[in-house]
């Protein structure tokens, strides 16, 4: 009885609904002796915590400095891993960190109403300037990403030179990447694709956690993968590295040459001396690079015609291209619906608007593709100046932009030892090491 | 080594020095401007924060699988200033249900968190008033789809005690109807453009302070 009693209800409500759809409500009730409530939503967080997390940031930076380059301690670095790790990872939930701010700044720059709090700005800027100054600190001890793989880098598998040099490009071709699209406002690739994010949260979805686990694995045997082979931030830190001015030092004095501390670098950072190049090697050097830097436009050039032509698979990337094709691949009959085609077709505008607008989109994108591969052959060739320029050097010296000043090579230098007073002179550890 | 040849060296490094020095200080005086032309071309610093535009959600399910937390951040939200408050409520009952009665069968919600409460029977009409029990809700949007069928008065929303504000918002990525965006951080809630007539409507009685109140938390343009 009550059934058919709703039901003729529900046929009553029907024109109703007719009405509803043409978008009249059906009436709220007054009542003799009840209030209709108000909506309650849950206050947002309180934002000056993000004030506090730039503090920290700061405040952390400083003691990195300092460890690394006065205290030359690696155990107060290790402590200040743990402690950054707890703090922007696991507390902060990893959200926002420098590395994704690139794409904040990128897409501030491009996108004019696109605001940009100056918390994310000061993460963007705060390590950049002091790398400028002293050396990839950042690196070391306040980066979470990079406190998880210095805590989990127990073995040192050498990376051969030829793959570490092939390997250390992609950083730089992953940053013009997520710059492009960041600033276009299609992806955050660099968050996408985090692979620690699911493990200071404990949860995200099936390929963040698979990348993540991969990564982490290979942490164990490989020092530090992401920030050497993936970290776009790492790159520009990496290039401002390069002129910093008071950069950590292996040795705190006069190099002996003992190569104690050849070993002692799990990042490969360490570069041995080499001598200058006689003279005919050093013609024929420089007839090389001379033939690199003829053939720098044609690199250019080729890998801009390639990316012009694979831009189509960057453009799908793109809400707009992904739904105009969805819609058309219907009207064909070769897809279902899928909710986001319902929802265009809810919204009332015309598929051929979105036809056009999906075409100027995809030719927008085959001009950023060429963009994109024209950095892609500058670093390329810029690389290839770099391999065949030779610079002799009379010591061991950490390579600045690869050092992340993790400070494993402090205590393997015999200089060192003797300035902590642990060794009498230098020759003690050495004998000790020959033996 | 001669003599020169140590003068040579010394002049090239002199240079290198002054070339890094100069890098460093062009490194500087750019970003200073970065910072000048970015935190100066918006004159003001606003925190943003996610949130669902309920005219463009059309309540696909996305929320409940998508968010990066195990329990979503997007919860069902009832605005009570439109709704019917009626006796067979199309986001509460299954369509096809069997019995009217709070079996899980007949009803829509996966973990019963819409609550039904008698109110008052009018001419015969049985009027209820549906709220949700926010720890139960886990933002599937089936209410919502089925609310939409008459007044649409159930909508979803970014909770902000719960959203951990990701730079790149999972569900964002995988929102079908682009209903997601980024608003200013001191009004993080969205309303109906309907709604939010009726409420800015009582929130002009002097008297009524909390439809002020729900007001100063929704972004409204």
């Amino acid at each position: 009885m009550k059934k058919v009693a709703s039901i003729i209800l529900l046929w009553l409500l029907l024109p109703g609904l007719a009405t509803v759809v043409a978008g009249e409500l059906i009436p709220v009730p007054s009542f003799s002796n009840h209030e209709v409530p108000t909506t309650e939503v849950a206050p947002g967080e309180w934002s000056a915590w993000e004030v506090v997390h730039v503090v920290f940031l700061f405040a952390a930076l400083v003691l990195a400095t300092l460890f690394a380059l006065v205290a030359r301690s690696r155990k107060y670095l290790l402590a200040l891993c743990v402690v950054s790790l707890i703090w922007f990872g696991f507390w902060r939930g990893g959200c926002i960190c420098s590395i994704g701010a690139t794409q904040n700044v990128a897409q501030g720059l491009c996108d004019r109403g696109f605001t940009i709090p100056l918390s994310v700005l000061a993460f963007f800027l705060l390590p950049l300037v002091f790398t400028l100054f002293f050396g990839r600190t950042f690196c070391a001890a306040v980066c979470p990403l990079g406190a998880v793989q210095e805590l989990v880098a127990v073995r040192n598998v050498r990376v051969p030179r030829w793959l570490d040099h092939t390997l250390g490009v992609f950083p730089f071709i992953y940053l013009g990447a997520a710059v492009l699209f960041a600033a276009t406002g299609t992806a955050y690739l660099i968050c996408r694709y985090d692979p620690f994010v699911p493990l200071f949260r404990a949860s995200g979805n099936a390929s963040m956690v698979l990348i993540g686990v991969c990564v982490i694995v290979i942490s164990l045997f490989v020092g530090r993968p992401y920030c050497r082979y993936l970290c776009p931030y790492g790159a520009i830190l990496g290039l401002l590295s390069r002129v910093s001015k008071w950069h950590v030092r292996i040795v705190p004095g006069e190099c002996i040459n003992c190569r104690l501390c050849e070993d002692a670098c799990p990042y490969g950072a360490i570069e041995a001396p080499i001598s200058a190049e006689p003279p005919e090697q050093r013609a024929r050097g420089k007839r090389h690079l001379a033939w690199i830097l003829l053939a720098t436009p044609g690199v250019i050039a080729v890998m801009a015609w390639l990316g012009t032509t694979w831009s189509g698979p960057l453009s799908r990337l793109d809400f707009e291209v992904r739904l105009a094709e969805q819609v058309k691949l219907e009207e064909m009959q070769q897809a279902e619906a899928t909710d986001a085609s319902d929802a265009f077709r809810n919204e009332g505008r015309s598929p051929s608007d979105l036809y056009a607008e999906g075409i100027k989109r995809q030719q927008q994108y085959a001009r950023l593709g060429g963009w994109l591969g024209v950095w892609i052959g500058v670093v390329l060739s810029a690389k290839l100046v770099q391999l065949s320029v030779r610079r002799g050097r009379s010591d061991y010296r950490p390579n600045q932009s690869n050092c992340v000043a993790c400070g494993r090579c402090f205590r393997s230098c015999p200089v060192e030892l003797v300035r902590l007073g642990l060794i009498e002179d230098v020759s003690e550890k050495v004998e000790e090491a020959r033996a | 080594m001669t003599p020169d040849d140590k003068s040579v060296d010394r002049k090239s490094a002199d240079r290198r020095r002054f070339l890094v020095d100069a890098a460093r200080v062009s490194g500087l005086a750019a970003f200073s401007g970065a910072i000048g032309f970015l935190a100066g071309r918006k004159g003001h610093a606003a925190e943003s924060r996610w949130q669902i535009d309920p005219d463009k959600c059309i309540g696909c399910g996305n929320c409940a699988t998508y968010c990066v937390l195990d329990e979503s951040a997007v919860k069902a939200v009832q605005c009570f200033d439109m709704c019917g408050y009626c006796d067979i409520c199309t986001g509460y009952f299954d369509t096809n249900y069997q019995e009217i009665n709070t079996a899980a069968e007949n009803l829509l919600c996966p973990t019963d968190s819409l609550v039904r409460t008698f109110v008052e029977e009018k001419a015969g009409q049985r009027f209820y008033e549906y709220t949700i029990d926010l720890p139960l809700c886990i933002g599937c949007g089936v209410c919502v789809k089925g609310c939409a069928l008459m007044n649409g008065s159930l909508y979803l929303q970014v909770m902000h005690d719960r959203c951990v504000d990701c730079n790149e918002c999972a569900i964002a990525v995988a929102c079908p109807s682009r209903a997601f965006g980024r608003i200013p951080a001191e009004t993080p809630y969205r309303m109906k453009k309907q709604a939010l007539a009726v409420v800015r409507q009582k929130a002009a009685d002097p008297e009524n302070a909390k439809a002020r109140e729900l007001l100063s938390q929704v972004y409204q343009s």
